[in-house]
């Protein structure tokens, strides 16, 4: 056991802030909902284009405090650029990974990340944080597409298959696909979905949702 | 900082006013600051006595339902785009109302400090909020909110909303005004005339206006004759003069000459003949500014020499219809000028008919209108609903009577037909000898309705009791009109008939919000205007007074102007009573001349939202006299 690396500042107030137990009750929590673009779905090889993050507290949502932020990518499949719509080009006002990194961090603080696919998103910001000398993402994190099949009875939960898109998401709640694949618009859509589900789940406690998501249904 | 979050709101808002006034720049910003709170099904957004929060809110989906708690009544359901919770704030006031989601809600929460900016300084928006609020309270003129509004009441005070629709097209009238004193001789003021180029002069004592001299009176008083070329002013001036104020609208200065039957107006400092006169408007400057005139209308109506000739002018009182919507005027003002000249095209009808009539009338009649062109609320055309009335005759003369009467009907509904008065499916006309009567046959045929008050007969007298007196003998009509009131007095159940009449159509309360959850239904998509909302204002006007015994008002409006004057206890919902049949008139107009069709269904999508919260303002007004009716005339008793 070697001596513990040094982090810089920003990572250690980071750290610091989930050091305490977060709060039981739902609405004195602060959930972070974010949705990555990325180059392509290989974790291993691809990179993210764009993080979009949200804030609710107490169900409410504050447009300013939204960010969306465009990242430096040597990286580039045109492939995904059809999806995204994000051209390497476009690199006015993008930052580096770090500094993307450093924003979203700053959001993250005391925070639960909620996200459709969570494992997805962070497993992404993940690797980049390992390209950037950091430690893995401390928040909890809640995965839409979970929590939604528990909303469903076992019948429909079959009929849809199992598979919950987000375009499916979007169109139950009644959410206008027009930022369909931008990170903030996609963010947007979890997070309509996510007020939905909670309103539909009912949880106790933070801890009741939680376990919600970690359980998967035997199905 | 400007997002897709942002950008998905602005995007929304900027389709409903009062944000549809703001410029794209400003709608951003604002849209930047907005919080967009979810609201569970019953989750409360305010409570009845609550501090107001920092923010007003616009409900993004679902419905919100505002509610009176201690009475558990919804007084209003907001909709999509509706705004919620901005009058406590800017009147400084306390929440009066419990706001709940009536369902899953999302509500953007705007920040009052960033948007009051807008309010004060964007005209569109304070007029906006002030028919907004108005929306709550019944009545845009309404004095609760008056002075509260921003604090700024010179620029907002509902009143002035008000008199901006009377701003429609202010006259220009010429301040060269040429003057003389009253011993200035007929000669000299002659030659100034000549000399100046003008077809009058003022005549003025003390530096006040007191007479005037047109070229008319040179011509009636002194080249007749009549007078001497050397008499004064004094002597043939025009005197006291008509004088009204410089802020005069176009359609006021033309009602004003033809009411007067005059050629000038003088314009003074307030209006009376104690000021200096600023300004004199002549008919020339009125025609010259406006080509499509009713005086000019009238004058041509007159001249026809058969109704043929009747067809086209009519097509001239559309148009002009058409332009006093599109600027404005008071329906008041309006209705009473198509009306004017409808009666006119009648008048000339009637005329011409009496002209092809080989005898002259036996005995004295008179015509009357019935139903809404009686109240004189037709201003599309619609059915013939018409009767003529003769003098009591020997019985043994009464059929060659009526038979005379029958055949000038037939010439008179048949012209009216010609010129575009569809005849009536019920054939409630003169030339069916059902409607052409005696007066002592009409006494007994009211007086059985009246006396035995069956579902037909309580809507024969709903069509008929609001005829008025188009042609002919007044006295006639007068005489039928007291014998009617003798009648009810006697028999007063006969009230409580008609009041229940008058509540057979609920008024349409929360109908938006209904409508958006059902889809189907005979008249999918349209909403039958003139049986859900305007019928019931006009019955019940008509229950309440002649409850009053009130004769020779037959207008709707006019009656509850009446009904205020009479109940000053209730004049806040009389008045709004009139300003809503006002509204649904010019609105059922409006919608008629747009779809060219008797504006009677009205499609919800055509409407946007002023025009929506228009209506629901009127519903409201609708549901409380039909209460009132309910509790007054008792009802209940009769079910």
């Amino acid at each position: 056991m070697g001596k513990a690396k040094t982090y810089p500042d920003f990572w250690l107030s980071y750290e610091a802030s989930l050091k305490t137990n977060l709060p039981s009750q739902l609405e004195d929590n602060i959930f972070v909902v974010l949705d990555t673009e990325t180059t392509g779905l290989d974790i291993k090889k691809d990179r993210i284009l764009s993080i979009g993050a949200l804030t609710i507290k107490n169900s409410a949502i504050k447009a300013n405090e939204a960010i969306e932020v465009f990242v430096q990518q040597e990286r580039y499949s045109s492939e995904s650029a059809k999806i995204h719509g994000i051209l390497k080009k476009d690199s006015e006002g993008q930052l580096t990974e770090l500094e993307a990194l450093q924003k979203l961090l700053k959001m993250l603080k005391g925070a639960i990340i909620v996200a459709h696919h969570a494992k997805f998103d962070v497993t992404m910001i993940n690797n980049a944080l390992k390209r950037n000398g950091l430690p893995k993402l401390m928040n909890k994190s809640l995965d839409t597409s979970t929590l939604y099949s528990k909303t469903l009875s076992r019948r429909d939960r079959e009929n849809l298959g199992g598979h919950f898109s987000l375009d499916h998401l979007a169109h139950e709640f009644n959410v206008p696909k027009g930022d369909r694949h931008t990170a903030l618009g996609d963010a947007y859509i979890t997070a309509v979905a996510f007020l939905h589900i909670i309103s539909k789940l009912k949880p106790a406690s933070l801890n009741n949702l939680l376990k919600k998501d970690r359980f998967w249904p035997f199905w | 900082m400007k997002n897709s979050i942002s950008e998905r709101i602005a995007d929304f808002l900027k389709k409903f006013p009062p944000f549809s006034y703001l410029s794209l720049e400003e709608l951003f910003d604002l849209s930047t600051e907005i919080t967009i709170l979810y609201k569970t099904k019953g989750s409360i957004v305010f409570k009845n006595g609550e501090q107001p929060h920092d923010f007003f809110y616009v409900v993004h989906k679902g419905a919100i339902a505002l509610w009176k708690e201690d009475e558990n009544v919804v007084i209003d359901i907001c909709d999509e785009g509706d705004i919620f919770g901005l009058r406590p704030i800017i009147a400084n006031d306390t929440y009066r109302l419990d706001a709940k989601a009536q369902e899953e809600s999302m509500l953007y929460a705007i920040p009052i400090s960033l948007f009051k900016p807008y309010a004060k300084e964007n005209g569109s928006i304070g007029n906006y909020l002030v028919e907004s609020f108005a929306s709550n309270t019944r009545n845009p003129y309404s004095t609760t909110h008056k002075g509260q509004l921003l604090g700024d009441t010179a620029k907002f005070n509902p009143n002035n909303s008000g008199s901006r629709l009377l701003d429609v097209q202010p006259v220009e009238y010429s301040d060269n005004i040429a003057s003389v004193t009253m011993e200035t001789s007929v000669k000299d003021i002659a030659r100034l005339m000549t000399q100046k180029g003008i077809g009058a002069m003022l005549i003025e004592n003390e530096g006040l206006p007191v007479g005037i001299i047109t070229d008319k009176d040179l011509r009636n008083k002194i080249a007749t004759g009549n007078f001497g070329i050397d008499v004064n002013a004094e002597q043939i001036m025009s005197s006291p003069v008509i004088t009204y104020p410089t802020k005069l609208t176009l359609t006021q200065a033309q009602m004003a000459m033809m009411k007067s039957n005059i050629s000038h107006l003088v314009l003074t400092e307030d209006g009376t003949v104690n000021t200096k006169a600023l300004g004199i408007l002549s008919k020339h400057d009125i025609m010259l500014s406006l080509g499509n005139n009713p005086a000019v209308l009238v004058k041509a109506i007159k001249r026809t020499k058969s109704v043929d000739e009747i067809k086209p002018i009519r097509k001239g009182v559309m148009n002009l219809l058409m332009g006093y919507l599109d600027q404005n005027i008071p329906m008041s003002l309006t209705s009473k000028i198509i009306s004017e000249l409808n009666d006119a095209c009648i008048k000339q009808v009637i005329g011409l008919s009496l002209q092809k009539m080989e005898k002259e009338p036996p005995v004295s009649f008179a015509w009357l209108a019935m139903g809404s062109q009686g109240r004189s609320e037709q201003m599309l055309h619609t059915d013939q609903d018409n009767a003529l009335l003769f003098n009591n005759v020997e019985e043994s003369e009464l059929e060659t009577t009526r038979d005379y009467f029958l055949k000038l009907s037939k010439h008179i509904t048949q012209g009216l037909n010609l010129i575009g008065y569809e005849y009536c499916p019920a054939d409630m006309m003169a030339s069916n000898p059902k409607w052409c009567k005696s007066l002592s046959e009409f006494e007994q045929m009211t007086a059985k309705w009246i006396m035995n008050p069956g579902p037909e007969e309580v809507l024969l007298c709903t069509i008929f009791f609001d005829y008025n007196h188009t042609y002919g003998d007044k006295a006639l009509v007068e005489q039928l009109s007291a014998y009617i009131f003798d009648t009810v007095e006697k028999y007063p159940i006969f009230l409580s008939h008609l009041a229940t009449s008058a509540l057979q159509n609920p008024s349409p309360t929360g109908f938006f919000r209904q409508f958006l959850v059902e889809q189907d239904g005979e008249h999918k998509d349209t909403f039958d205007l003139k049986r859900r909302a305007m019928m019931p204002l006009v019955d019940a006007a008509r229950v309440l007074i002649l409850s009053h015994n009130i004769t020779g008002i037959s207008n709707t409006w006019e009656r509850y102007e009446k009904l205020a004057q009479l109940e000053p206890t209730n004049e806040e919902l009389y008045l709004a009573c009139s300003y809503a049949s006002k509204a649904l008139l010019k609105f059922r107009t409006r919608q008629g001349l747009t779809h060219n069709d008797s504006g009677r269904y009205i499609s919800l999508q055509s409407l946007n939202k002023e025009e929506k919260m228009k209506l629901k303002r009127t519903f409201k007004t609708v549901k409380e006299i039909q209460q009132l009716i309910s509790v007054r005339f008792m009802t209940h008793r009769l079910r």
